[in-house]
């Protein structure tokens, strides 16, 4: 006899019918989230009755190795909340036009049937253009048709193109791996176009400048996988429950395979309830923490004991053994750039011996592998086989001098929070160079100097572990709030763990490291605690950073398609931080750079105003800068050639000499002369003007015109040297803004035309990331809902529209003069060894050396739609390149042409098209340029694979193709990924080997198969020697204080009373929204407080009289945003959170503090400040890369005032 | 013997990432309808913390379970006797403050707004008068410590502690945070059964089903006088406002019927949830709910029996438990979390109703000091390297308070819990990094109570189970319930031809 009865009577169970009949449906669909998350996870969307009902996660990813758990499932909180969106009253469903310009539009038409010229009468007409301009953002929005608004858009290019150039046309879209022909669609037609591409990875402060400092890449990690290898792993700054929610399973599961897991956080973040230990380290401060850990590293595990996995890691992977040139200064030597071969009789005439280096090993010698050999003649040499260039000997490097030196030399070791420069011993020797005596030390000898390790050295090295010189456990504490005890005995476990591991400690970082001013030397105290413990190239080990979705896996023929490298070389791909900086204007609001940021006493080039560096930059080639020049550039290649210039050369040679002449100038030298102004921006997949809008009421004011609630006043006047000062500054520089976009955000707010999108299930596409190894699929669950387009459709009506109005503008094609900085992964990469400026008379300007290349390009603007649709054939004459991997293709071209030509699609989605007698490969729907993108990939196509090993083999000299002989003849095509995700293939543009299930880790393949990373030295670098690194003092990784609010200018003008508290304003990723996708989510809203809310430490909010979930306002004089307070006990007193991001549109109300106009969002708090020193060019892993490297748009080291809301107003 | 066949659950809550996926799936397929606005048959607390609907623990105000008075088990809301003449008085419900008001915003604002002198802003409005609304509570509210000061200090467990503990907690040095989720525990001693006053004679609208012991409510039984709402001491069974019935958790039948785990299951992307069959002995439930509280859990895990005991197996065919289901019952990972492992335990066991749903307790970080304004982790300066991965005693769990969470005050089961997990990573971690000799491994492992195979089958099943290996899921053999009313022939060609049916308000 039971207590509780249980129910079998089938009669009186009848009604479970009813949520039976919930759970059926009728279509279940792979796709995922294109979204900038990094997360890549394969769901299925259900349709019932034709409409998207929910989702769920596939749970198919294909096993790896056996020893590794699954990564089923994959997708958060936020993926399944998409649904909510597809019918929300959030939804754009129509085309968007605002009001007053529609208005216009029609009354110009009206009377104007031509497009271009009622386009002219409104933007020449400065009352029309104010009009719309200040209406920006204020609602009065109507719907228009498709062909109305495409009619305005290709009339304002078109209009843009002639009237100023077509590089006055922009895009901003980001982290094309989420959705590739999403991203693709639009930068294919903007480079057709002759428009620009502007870069995000960067102005996201996402963009790890330190991976390009010391690996010579843009960013390379591990997969989530890979996690579990490790056995001692250390996150810093990233919270990966929040940001890496499908992956964190692996950090819980790795813990029970015995890993020790850190958490390095200012807050008791949610990853820290999984953390051993969580270590609470004050805000921005982690780089002191690294260098206490070096120095015990150092000290106990290379100077005390030696231990052989480590001495041999160093000298074969890492610049450590290199000789550096001592350089005499007042009281004794400095460290120099590293010796130069050539400069020694035995290499005196070695082909690129300016960029071949030195090690010693009895004698200098200069092994293979530097970047010399990479773009020598001398080709098969470019391996770090650790052998001599010239006869191919080996060598046997020495690290250190000691007790074999010529000299204890005492070396300038400067400290920047005390200002103080110690000199410390240093064992050198002296070598014939020049035919004198040059001193020299190995990095090594250096880096122990540096850190204060003194091996009984004479000098003015610390004592012991307690002595509070630099950089010794006892002098962190000063700075980070951790005691000595704690940090030495993370050293000794860190280091002791890859001792026993061979290298299986790892450190994963994240945002909330990388987004300050000194981000760099941030990432660089953990990377050289990496290296010295052997853990790079080490399943289990390295820097893992997982900020922005930057891998697009199958990135060489992706970039051919996205930016039209198949027709027209090369693309305008502009650096977006040094480009907000100066056409929004924020350049205009500070001093010197000087003022606030952390420097050795005396400099060369480390000074004066941002803006001047940042022109200088430019002319010398090191960053791009659209556009280019104060003339239309179709006009200037016209005039060139009026005057007589027929060739490239010639035309260079003409604009040299009127830019010498100064009847020509570089845009960039007077940013506010309405000639130089951007006139057109297209924002798609993005959020432009809120959540990547640093400096968001700097954007509101000069691009659109509208309302701000900045305060803050010009301060450069007096510190601008070079670059124009205009008063008054130009306010609304942006003609037109256009918006493609599924949901209502802030940046569709305030554009003038919103076009609706297809969301994420409403089209097909492809995705990678870089925490997995798979490619799958964004698929069609319904057709797009409403009037909503693709992004790949809508791109290709633009581009049908702009053909047919371009027989009238631009009946032939047009020459259009294109200049392009020094690249990387070219041979630019040996442009400058020394800083020269050509504009101040250091040396002749030479375009590709000493200034940006200058190109002409041809283009045709009739044919823009056929080219649009069509693979060209410039990709099978100059094939595919990635990463500096060239892949021939014509056998792979040749066959896509074996395809057929046909009007409708077929089912596989492989076809040709033909115009003017020539047939190609189809781009036309987005499924084809899907296939032919995974047939010429060599991460989808064993062949190619193949193929480019092979290639790769005769650069470097080492076997690299049996890699590939397994897997020849896999193939993928779009059917495929829908049926289920694929594993990528290992691929030489990739540095990880993946095969049989092996997790991705990235550098194995240069630690196993000696590929040189792409630096100066193609090892790893401890130490930079570009001229601006020594002048910054940031040749070896340092601690720099965070940027002193009192010195930033920022809370100038606010109020300062005692009813608020200035709080350091941190920004972490959110927990309810990918940036500020979702953060409009009901979904998420309900889940949270229905607003972001700004997390205050206790003790802060009882001083300025808060309670949880009060109304409060911060600000500063950038802006200012109105929000509740979240009060918790886990936040760090003198700091104060808000999850990155948020929205304008939500549940916004008025700020008093900006006299009751309605408060702003998380960037209306931040301005953009531009780290100069990240700028350097012309020089080896320091040369340009789209994305790759600049300045990064941190945000860390801004302050705002917060106080309680007294009165709250709608 | 009277055994039966039990859906259950584990939930690892050292792999709980507190992500809310589970919760929005279950949102999405179940209760995004007029009247389940506020329904949150999945939800996941951040502890300490006062959960949803607020303060759901505490029984003095919300008289949810049973109580043992004497020898006797009687539902705290009132005997089962006087239920029916107390149907119209029912004082013990959760309000729209201790649930929330739900909102939603003018999205619409957005775009129809006509031009003005400032942007348009979407407004929270209630979306029960649809005016403008002050949001001041959530199905999350307390979300990672937010407004610690005022929830997670009157989080009920936090009696178990002295002043001084509890103001520990919210120091650097011991602060710390941890996620429960929760659906309804479809329990063997369910309160809302036994205080559904619906049917005249039992039985009421709700019931446990036969086959599995999954507790549903029958919306066209229901009448809406809510008592299970009050009796249910997790506060999983809602009062849907729109159709005037009660509505909870029905664990995705539907789904498991057909082969697949609950939705909360399936898209948990921890992967800290597991599910398969425990065998029962449902003669013991009353005897078993009647312990004193220091015993209840092992009087819990007692009725659990072991699936491979011939006794067992003969009882359960008796009881006409399918061969199938049995040998699904001894692949269950329900099974040797609970029962042989001992690492998993149910929650707020004292409230008495046996939950089926069992947590394994999270492990936190090493305690710390703080002197003279430096933080250092407790320990450091004087132990040797090993072991790595922190002792008990040093670790941010406050025992009692895990006690009061997951073993009615009995602070030595939670403790052997921990022993175990802590002696799992550190075998591990000597297996792999060989940095531990032999002789305190095996020191490590007999204080544990645990042996090197256990070992390493706790560790598989918590580091790599697969998705098979998680959910065991029971095959259901839906033909044959059908065929008690139709030909399954039949209906396999007539399933779904009828027109859809909407529950109604009475």
């Amino acid at each position: 006899m039971g207590w509780i009865k249980d129910m079998v009577n089938p009669k009186l169970r009848k009604w479970e019918e009813f949520y039976r009949n919930r759970w059926q449906y009728d279509n279940m669909v792979r796709s995922t989230h294109g979204v900038n998350c990094t997360g890549g996870c394969s769901w299925m969307v259900f349709v019932k009755d034709g409409i998207v009902t929910w989702e769920m996660q596939a749970t198919d990813y294909p096993q790896l190795e056996p020893n590794l758990p699954p990564y089923e499932p994959r997708g958060c909180q936020r993926g399944i909340s998409t649904s909510w969106y597809i019918y929300s009253p959030l939804r754009v469903k129509y085309p968007y036009v605002r009001g007053a310009l529609l208005d216009f539009w029609r009354q110009a038409k009206a009377s104007q049937p031509d497009p271009m010229q009622a386009w002219a009468s409104i933007v020449e007409d400065e009352t029309k253009r104010t009009r719309f301009q200040q209406a920006r953002g204020k609602g009065g929005f109507r719907r228009a048709s498709w062909d109305d608004v495409m009619e305005i858009i290709a009339a304002a290019c078109l209009y843009t193109a002639k009237k100023w150039g077509p590089d006055r046309v922009f895009g901003f879209s980001p982290i094309p791996a989420m959705s590739f022909f999403s991203y693709a669609a639009g930068s294919r037609f903007l480079q057709l176009f002759g428009g620009v591409n502007m870069s995000f990875y960067d102005l996201y402060a996402d963009l790890p400048n330190a991976f390009p400092e010391v690996w010579g890449d843009q960013t390379d990690v591990c997969e989530s996988a890979d996690w579990y290898n490790a056995k001692y792993i250390v996150s810093m700054g990233a919270n990966l429950n929040m940001t890496r929610t499908p992956d964190v399973h692996f950090i819980a599961e790795a813990r029970y395979e015995g890993a020790k897991f850190v958490v390095i956080a200012p807050d008791f973040s949610q990853v820290s309830k999984y953390a051993d230990w969580w270590i609470p380290v004050k805000a921005g401060k982690d780089t002191a923490l690294w260098m206490a850990v070096n120095h015990v590293i150092l000290k106990e595990f290379y100077a005390d004991r030696q231990v052989p996995y480590f001495v041999n890691y160093l000298k074969k992977y890492t610049d450590s053994p290199f000789l550096v040139e001592m350089v005499k200064d007042k009281e004794g030597y400095k460290a120099g750039q590293f010796l130069r071969a050539n400069r020694v009789a035995r290499y005196k005439d070695v082909e690129n011996g300016d960029w071949k280096l030195l090690v010693y090993d009895g004698q200098p010698r200069m092994p293979k592998g530097t970047i010399g050999y990479r773009w020598g003649k001398d080709s098969g040499k470019w391996n770090i086989k650790m052998e001599d260039g010239l006869d191919n000997s080996p060598i046997e490097p020495v690290l250190t001098f000691f007790g074999a030196e010529d000299e204890i030399a005492q070396v300038a070791c400067h400290e920047f929070v005390s200002g103080q420069t110690a000199y410390r011993g240093v064992p050198i020797k002296y070598i014939e160079a020049d035919g004198q005596r040059v001193p020299v030390a190995t990095v090594f000898d250096l880096m122990l100097a540096h850190f204060g390790v003194g091996r009984g050295l004479p000098g003015s090295y610390p004592q012991s572990y307690d002595d509070t010189q630099a950089y010794t456990p006892a002098w962190q504490e000063a700075h980070t709030g951790i005691g000595r005890d704690t940090v030495i005995r993370l050293a000794r476990e860190f280091a002791s763990t890859a001792e026993k591991t061979e290298g299986r400690s790892m450190v994963i970082v994240g945002a909330g490291a990388n987004h300050w001013y000194n981000n760099n030397l941030i990432y660089r105290g953990p990377i050289t605690a990496l290296i010295l413990c052997g853990c790079c190239g080490r399943n289990g080990g390295g820097l893992n950073h997982y900020v922005g979705q930057e891998k697009l896996a199958p990135q060489a023929p992706w970039r051919t398609i996205a930016f039209a490298l198949d027709w027209l070389k090369p693309p305008r791909l502009q650096q977006s931080p040094i480009w907000h900086y100066a056409n929004s204007d924020q350049w205009r609001y500070e001093g010197a750079f000087s003022d606030y940021a952390s420097l050795p006493p005396e400099t060369r080039w480390a000074k004066g105003h941002c803006i001047d560096l940042v022109a200088k930059a430019v002319r010398m080639g090191w960053m791009p800068y659209f556009p280019q020049f104060d003339n239309n550039p179709l006009e200037m290649v016209r005039q060139a050639e009026a005057e007589g210039a027929r060739t490239r050369e010639e035309v260079s040679r003409w604009l040299i000499g009127q830019l010498k002449s100064g009847q020509r100038h570089f845009a960039v030298n007077d940013p506010d002369s309405p000639e130089n102004w951007p006139r057109v921006w297209f924002i798609w997949r993005a959020n432009a003007i809120m959540s990547s809008a640093k400096g968001h009421e700097y954007f509101l004011r000069h691009y659109l015109g509208t309302h701000t609630n900045t305060i803050s006043q010009d301060a450069a006047a007096q510190s601008v040297k070079t670059v124009t000062f205009r008063e008054p500054a130009p306010r609304g520089k942006m003609d037109l803004v256009v918006d493609i976009n599924f949901r209502m955000d802030t940046s569709a707010l305030y554009s003038d035309i919103v076009l609706p999108t297809a969301s994420w299930y409403e089209k097909n596409d492809l995705n990678s990331t870089d925490l997995h190894s798979y490619i799958h699929n964004l698929g069609q669950a319904v057709p797009p809902v409403w009037e909503a387009k693709t992004d790949w459709e809508i791109f290709k009506s633009l581009a049908q529209k702009v053909s047919e109005i371009a027989p009238h503008v631009f009946p032939a094609p047009v020459r259009d003069l294109v200049t392009v900085p020094l690249m990387h992964d070219t041979p630019d990469e040996l442009a400058q060894t020394q800083v020269c400026d050509w504009a101040i008379g250091e040396c002749e300007p030479v375009p590709g050396k000493t200034m940006p290349h200058i190109h002409v390009v041809e283009r045709d603007y009739v044919n823009l739609y056929k080219r649009f649709i069509a693979f060209g054939p410039q990709a099978r004459q100059d094939g595919l390149s990635a990463n500096g991997v060239h892949i021939p293709i014509q056998n792979f071209y040749d066959d896509l042409l074996q395809n057929s030509p046909s009007a409708t699609p077929d089912p596989w989605h492989g076809r040709c098209v033909s115009w003017d007698g020539q047939k190609y490969p189809s781009l036309e729907d987005v499924l084809d340029a899907a296939n032919v993108l995974l047939y010429l990939s060599p991460e989808t196509n064993g062949e190619v694979a193949y193929t480019a090993f092979k290639s790769e083999e005769k650069r470097t000299g080492v076997p690299l193709a049996d890699i590939a002989e397994n897997t020849r003849g896999v193939r993928m095509t779009f059917g495929d990924l829908t049926r289920q995700p694929k594993r990528l293939l290992t691929s030489p543009c990739w540095s990880g080997m993946m095969n049989d299930g092996r997790a991705y880790s990235a550098w194995c393949m240069n630690v196993e198969r000696l590929v040189p990373w792409r630096t100066l030295s193609g090892r790893q670098h401890l130490y930079l020697d570009h001229p601006y690194y020594l002048d910054f003092g940031e040749h070896f990784v340092t601690y720099k204080p965070k940027l002193d609010p009192q010195k930033l200018g920022e809370n100038l003008y606010s109020p300062q009373d005692s009813q608020s508290v200035i709080l350091n304003y941190l920004t972490p990723h959110g927990k309810w929204h990918i940036h500020t996708t979702f953060m409009d989510n009901d979904r998420m809203l309900k889940l949270s407080r229905g607003i972001e809310p700004c997390w205050l430490s206790e003790s802060d909010a009882e001083r300025i009289g808060v309670k949880d979930n009060d109304w409060v306002e911060l600000y500063n004089d950038n802006g200012v945003v109105v929000t509740r307070a979240a009060v918790s006990a886990r936040v760090q007193p003198g700091t104060c959170m808000i999850y990155h991001a948020t929205e304008r549109t939500i549940s916004n109300p008025k700020a008093p503090a900006r006299g009751g106009r309605r408060g702003g969002a998380h960037n209306s708090l931040t301005r953009l400040r531009i780290n100069p020193v990240t700028m350097a060019g012309g020089y080896a892993q320091f040369t340009y890369g789209f994305n790759y490297w600049g300045p990064t748009g941190m945000n860390r080291d801004t302050y705002v005032r917060v106080r309680k809301l007294s009165k709250l107003s709608w | 013997m009277d055994i039966r066949a039990q859906v259950s659950m584990v939930f690892h809550l050292d792999k709980c990432v507190g992500c809310h996926t589970c919760s929005v799936a279950c949102k999405n397929i179940w209760t995004d309808r007029r009247g389940t606005e506020h329904m949150w048959w999945n939800n996941v607390e951040t502890k300490p913390g006062t959960g949803f609907p607020t303060l759901w623990e505490d029984q003095e105000k919300y008289k949810g379970g049973w109580v043992k008075k004497g020898k006797k088990l009687t539902l705290r809301l009132q005997g089962r006797v006087r239920t029916l003449t107390n149907i119209f008085h029912n004082p013990n419900l959760p309000t729209v403050d201790e649930y929330f008001e739900p909102w939603t915003y003018r999205y619409d604002d957005l775009f129809n707004s006509p031009e003005g002198h400032d942007q348009p802003t979407a407004r929270p409005v209630s979306q029960v008068t649809n005016r403008p609304v002050d949001i001041v509570s959530g199905p999350n509210w307390d979300d990672d410590l937010g407004g610690s000061a005022i929830y997670a200090r009157n989080d009920p467990n936090l009696k178990s502690l002295t002043d001084e503990e509890r103001a520990q907690l919210r120091k650097l040095e011991r602060i710390a945070f941890f996620y429960v989720p929760r659906i309804c525990n479809h329990c063997l001693n369910p309160a809302c059964v036994a205080a559904c006053p619906a049917g005249v004679a039992q039985p009421g609208a709700i019931y446990k089903r036969g086959e599995d012991g999954i507790v549903l409510i029958n919306p066209e039984k229901c009448r809406g006088w809510r008592m299970c709402v009050s009796a249910c001491p997790y506060k999983k069974s809602y009062y849907n406002w729109a159709t005037g019935k009660s509505e909870k958790c029905i664990l995705c039948y539907p789904r498991l019927e057909s082969g697949h785990a609950p939705a909360c299951f399936h898209v948990c992307v921890g992967r800290i949830r597991y599910l398969g069959i425990l065998l029962y002995d449902a003669s013991r439930i009353k005897e078993t709910a009647s312990v004193d509280d220091a015993e209840l859990v092992e009087a819990h895990r007692a009725i659990i029996q072991d699936p491979n005991d011939p006794e067992v197996i003969k009882a359960a065919k008796a009881n006409g438990v399918s061969d199938n289901m049995i040998s699904t019952a001894q692949r269950s990972p329900i099974y040797k979390f609970v029962k042989e492992w001992r690492l998993a335990l149910p929650l707020t066991p004292q409230f008495r109703t046996l939950p089926m749903l069992f947590y394994v307790p999270p492990l936190l970080p090493v305690l710390a000091a703080v002197k003279d304004g430096h933080y250092d982790i407790a320990g450091v300066a004087d132990e040797e390297l090993r072991p790595l991965l922190g002792s008990l005693d040093k670790l941010r769990v406050p025992l009692r308070y895990m006690a009061s969470l997951f073993a009615a005050g009995n602070v030595g089961i939670v403790e052997q819990v921990y022993r175990k997990l802590i002696a799992v990573r550190i075998f591990m971690r000597a297996q792999r990094v060989k940095d531990m000799p032999d002789a305190e491994m095996q020191q490590i492992l007999a204080q544990a109570n645990t042996t090197p195979e256990e070992v390493r089958a706790i560790h598989h099943l918590t580091a790599k189970p697969t998705f098979e290996q998680r959910f065991v899921i029971p095959p259901l053999n839906r033909e044959m319930a059908v065929e008690a009313t139709v030909d399954p022939y039949q209906h396999a060609h007539e399933a779904g031809f009828s027109f859809r049916k909407v529950i109604k308000r009475r």
